[in-house]
């Protein structure tokens, strides 16, 4: 019989939770990393999009370990946050909604730059003859043009954190409740004898938020597109 | 009205013009490649000058020697395109409602009415541009440059992209335009017809340089430029 029990619904809410925050939270930096990146030539750009694209190359586990050191309560960027701000990383939910949101953030990038960059500019000149300053063109013009691509770099994002497990156990380790995401429970589950029913339901599960995710993207992309073309 | 003196080089081609307009509808005319769209894009503020001035109704908008360059949101000119350039995402009505928003004017229901009259587009406020034809869409672009309440009103051959049969059912409108709106306008063209129909005075472009300044009824071109 298919009943979760609740070590897997813990693990569920906190899978959707994490990539939620992950999602949330990297958008408006995705935003503007991708309109730099489509529309200025600065020094440095290109070690920019170096930067932004390592996730997506490096092994996981290097993702995690540099968040680690860098994050880490002991970390130079994770010390100063702790004492300054009171946020701490290491071995909480929210380390694990940073490290996915480091390896989706590439994801989400590509697909708003992309989008960003096939925007007619004579549109966003248009905008400015008509008294729109570069802000409210943006606003008014690039976004809601580009938002077929900023909704399918969100869903990539979410989709890529959901599933995220090489960093976060790496960077926040696998504890149930705190940072026992449905990737590292089904991980556990496999390594305790007669664990595969409850392994096999939450591969289910997976399958199943992962199938969401793309179809509601899919409806959305659809209906930003369909208002290009008249009525 | 607005005086011009300006130079710009881009690539190969270098352009130099020097110009004063009177109120009413001055012609840039010339033939492709003549610098006409540069001249005007300067104006707009799209495109920057190398040196030289522009001043509209006596505010400066660009001065390379007190390095003014009054950006375009800020000018007040109101630019219609070769193509249109409708926001495809917005319905006619915020079209036509985008200057006005974007200036931070009131809404002011007896002039938007106005010119939607004048340009006969009421019946085409919820569509969407996607949904127009050429001439529909040429119209809504002139009613949108309009409705932001330009102090001069640039034309960049709003007509080129249409066939003759739109061509004579969209002209009337710029005659409208010209004896009711009572904008100063810059029309772009190649062609003497619509010229001597719309304009009173004609500044005349030959490979980046002003050639001849006069009177739009008197004025002759060379014979491979006669559209």
């Amino acid at each position: 019989m298919f009943h979760l029990t609740h070590e897997e619904w813990t693990a569920i809410r906190l899978s959707l939770w994490i990539a939620s925050v992950a999602t949330i939270v990297a958008m408006p930096i995705g935003i503007a990393v991708a309109w730099l990146l489509a529309r200025k030539h600065f020094w440095g750009k290109a070690l920019v999009d170096g930067i932004v694209h390592l996730p997506l190359v490096l092994p996981p586990v290097v993702t995690g370990y540099l968040l680690l050191i860098s994050f880490g309560r002991r970390g130079f960027i994770g010390s100063f946050l702790y004492e300054y701000l009171g946020i701490v990383f290491s071995f909480r939910w929210t380390g694990a909604a940073l490290a996915c949101g480091v390896m989706g953030f590439p994801l989400m990038v590509r697909a708003m730059r992309l989008s960003i960059e096939a925007i007619d500019r004579k549109l966003e000149s248009a905008a400015s003859t008509l008294g729109a300053s570069p802000f409210w063109t943006f606003l008014t013009v690039t976004l809601p043009l580009a938002l077929p691509g900023v909704i399918a770099g969100m869903v990539l994002c979410f989709a890529k954190a959901l599933g995220e497990f090489g960093a976060t156990i790496t960077f926040v380790s696998n504890i149930p409740g705190e940072t026992q995401t449905i990737s590292a429970a089904i991980y556990t589950y496999t390594n305790i004898p007669g664990g595969d029913a409850a392994a096999g339901r939450l591969v289910l599960v997976a399958i199943v938020l992962s199938l969401a995710a793309l179809i509601i993207s899919e409806w959305f992309a659809r209906r930003a597109g369909m208002r290009y073309h008249g009525d | 009205m607005l005086r011009v003196d300006v130079e710009k080089r881009l690539g190969d081609f270098s352009l130099a013009a020097k110009f004063e307009t009177a109120p009413g509808v001055t012609a840039l005319f010339g033939s492709s490649g003549s610098g006409k769209t540069s001249l005007v894009n300067m104006i707009a503020g799209l495109v920057m000058p190398d040196r030289g001035y522009i001043v509209v109704d006596g505010t400066t908008m660009f001065d390379s020697k007190t390095h003014v360059n009054v950006p375009p949101y800020k000018r007040g000119i109101g630019y219609v395109f070769q193509e249109g350039r409708l926001f495809p995402h917005m319905s006619v009505r915020a079209n036509l409602d985008y200057g006005r928003r974007m200036t931070g004017q009131k809404r002011d229901e007896a002039v938007s009415t106005r010119v939607i009259e004048l340009l006969g587009i009421g019946p085409l406020l919820d569509r969407r541009p996607g949904a127009l034809s050429g001439g529909e869409r040429q119209r809504v672009a002139i009613g949108r440059a309009l409705l932001m309440q330009p102090r001069l009103l640039l034309l960049d051959e709003p007509l080129a992209s249409l066939d003759a049969a739109r061509k004579a059912e969209i002209f009337p409108y710029l005659e409208l335009l010209r004896d009711e709106a009572k904008v100063p306008m810059i029309y772009v063209s190649h062609s003497l017809a619509e010229i001597r129909r719309i304009a009173n005075t004609v500044v005349h472009l030959n490979g980046g340089h002003v050639v001849d300044v006069g009177d739009a009824k008197s004025i002759r071109a060379p014979v491979s430029e006669f559209g």
